[in-house]
């Protein structure tokens, strides 16, 4: 069993669908960060099989989870200080995601518009459906 | 400041009272002959649509404005490769309103987020052409004297009309209304649309020939089916006089029916229909003039006393 150790502050992003945490990184946009990150791949779950699980280190209020329950809101955010989890983040559907998903309507002005923001607005809720905020094309194809 | 995106952004009050305006418009045209003197529309129009343009224009000149713009893509800074968002900046130092019309579905609301003048969307792509949705509710209201309670039969091509789509939209706002679907297989509603009439419990029936229904309809709707939307000819041979309007087939209509049709029509309405008082799609045209001209006059926020 592969042993990652304990962060001191920070995130920890657990019943991550397996293979998805590379996903996650990038929207997250981790990459960017100067700081310690750590991405496990295919851990054994009780509950799951498999699952992954992603660790970073870092101010609390540096990350903008909210995109996490786009992606998948069944993964669990646990909030580390001093070395232990003092909360569970619930993770509630954006309303609105800028820059994450692109739309891929050919006939859509993000096509040939320079430099604007890709923006999609949850449409229902209860059907989980996100639509092109300019031309209203369902985003259809899940992370 | 308001722009129009979709005929949604207006509300039914808001849409009533836009009405009134274009009904009074109607009543005393020469009341509103200098309501927008002084006032420039540009209409900046990236694909051609003469019949839409001309109407925007003639709404303007008729309020004594004047009217700047180009007719297509070629003749504008587009063609250099300028963005909407810097167009409508431009535009914004040179007209006090703007009407777009855009290939690229979302275009008007780009420039509408970046614009210092009102913009109403003029079409974008298959996406939206809120006008046309107001011209036909300010007919229908106009020649029914009402928007409520009456049986609607849409007849064509169901699938890709975005004009039925804003119509079905804009009605279900309204109640007593039934729905009746007409067209080929191939052609049909998408079921986005009926899923949710489905939800909003609001009946709607789906038939494949108009003749069948004729007597139950209040208002028919006509669109045009075009040939490239078969998958063979031979389907096409078979159906096309199913969807053909002519004076055998209004003989089975109620007398006060009104026939509606946001033109160009080809042959799906027989000219001999042209004549018979029920057909309403020339004066829809001209309300299509009058309700441009509440829009233009709501939207600069100019009362005229």
């Amino acid at each position: 069993m592969l042993n990652v150790g304990k962060i001191e502050e920070g995130f920890v992003l657990d019943h991550i669908k397996a293979g998805k945490s590379l996903s996650i990184y990038y929207h997250l946009q981790l990459d960017k960060l100067d700081c310690p990150v750590a991405l496990i791949k295919n851990a054994r779950s009780n509950k799951m099989g498999k699952k992954d699980i992603v660790k970073v280190e870092c101010d609390i209020h540096m990350l903008d989870l909210d995109v996490l329950a786009f992606i998948d809101h069944n993964i669990t955010v646990n909030v580390i200080k001093d070395g232990k989890i003092v909360s569970k983040k619930e993770l509630m559907l954006p309303k609105e995601i800028k820059n994450v998903i692109r739309c891929k309507n050919p006939r859509c002005i993000t096509s040939i518009e320079q430099g604007l923001p890709h923006i999609f607005v949850l449409a229902d809720e209860e059907k989980e459906i996100y639509r092109c905020k300019y031309c209203e094309e369902k985003y259809a194809e899940h992370l | 400041m308001r722009h129009l995106m979709n005929p949604l952004d207006f509300t039914v009050e808001e849409l009533h009272r836009l009405f009134d305006l274009a009904n009074d418009i109607e009543d005393h045209m020469d009341k509103y002959a200098h309501a927008c003197a002084g006032k420039k529309l540009a209409t900046c129009f990236y694909e051609p649509s003469t019949r839409t343009r001309l109407s925007f224009e003639a709404a303007m000149l008729n309020l004594g404005g004047n009217v700047i713009g180009f007719s297509e893509a070629s003749s504008s800074s587009a063609a250099k490769g300028e963005s909407v968002s810097d167009t409508i900046r431009v535009i914004s130092c040179f007209a006090d309103i703007c009407a777009m019309r855009h290939p690229k579905e979302g275009a008007p609301m780009v420039a509408a987020s970046r614009s210092s003048i009102p913009v109403i969307n003029a079409g974008d792509g298959g996406h939206q052409h809120p006008t046309q949705t107001l011209t036909d509710l300010l007919t229908i209201r106009s020649l029914k004297g009402r928007l409520d309670n009456f049986t609607i039969g849409l007849c064509g091509d169901l699938k890709f009309g975005r004009t039925v789509h804003s119509l079905i939209n804009a009605l279900v706002r309204y109640e007593g209304i039934k729905f009746i679907f007409i067209s080929p297989r191939e052609l049909m509603v998408p079921d986005y649309v009926t899923d949710m009439l489905k939800e909003k419990n609001i009946p709607y029936e789906e038939v494949i020939r108009l003749d069948d229904v004729m007597p139950k309809l209040d208002l028919l709707y006509m669109t045009r089916v075009q040939k490239e939307r078969f998958f063979n000819e031979e389907d096409y041979v078979r159906l096309k006089d199913f969807y053909i309007l002519d004076k055998t087939k209004m003989k089975l209509a109620k007398p006060d029916m009104l026939v509606l049709h946001p033109l160009p029509r080809v042959n799906e309405i027989s000219v001999e229909v042209d004549e018979d008082p029920r057909a309403a799609y020339f004066k829809q045209v001209q309300y299509g003039v009058y309700v441009r001209m509440a829009l233009i006059l709501t939207l600069l926020n100019i009362q005229v006393d």
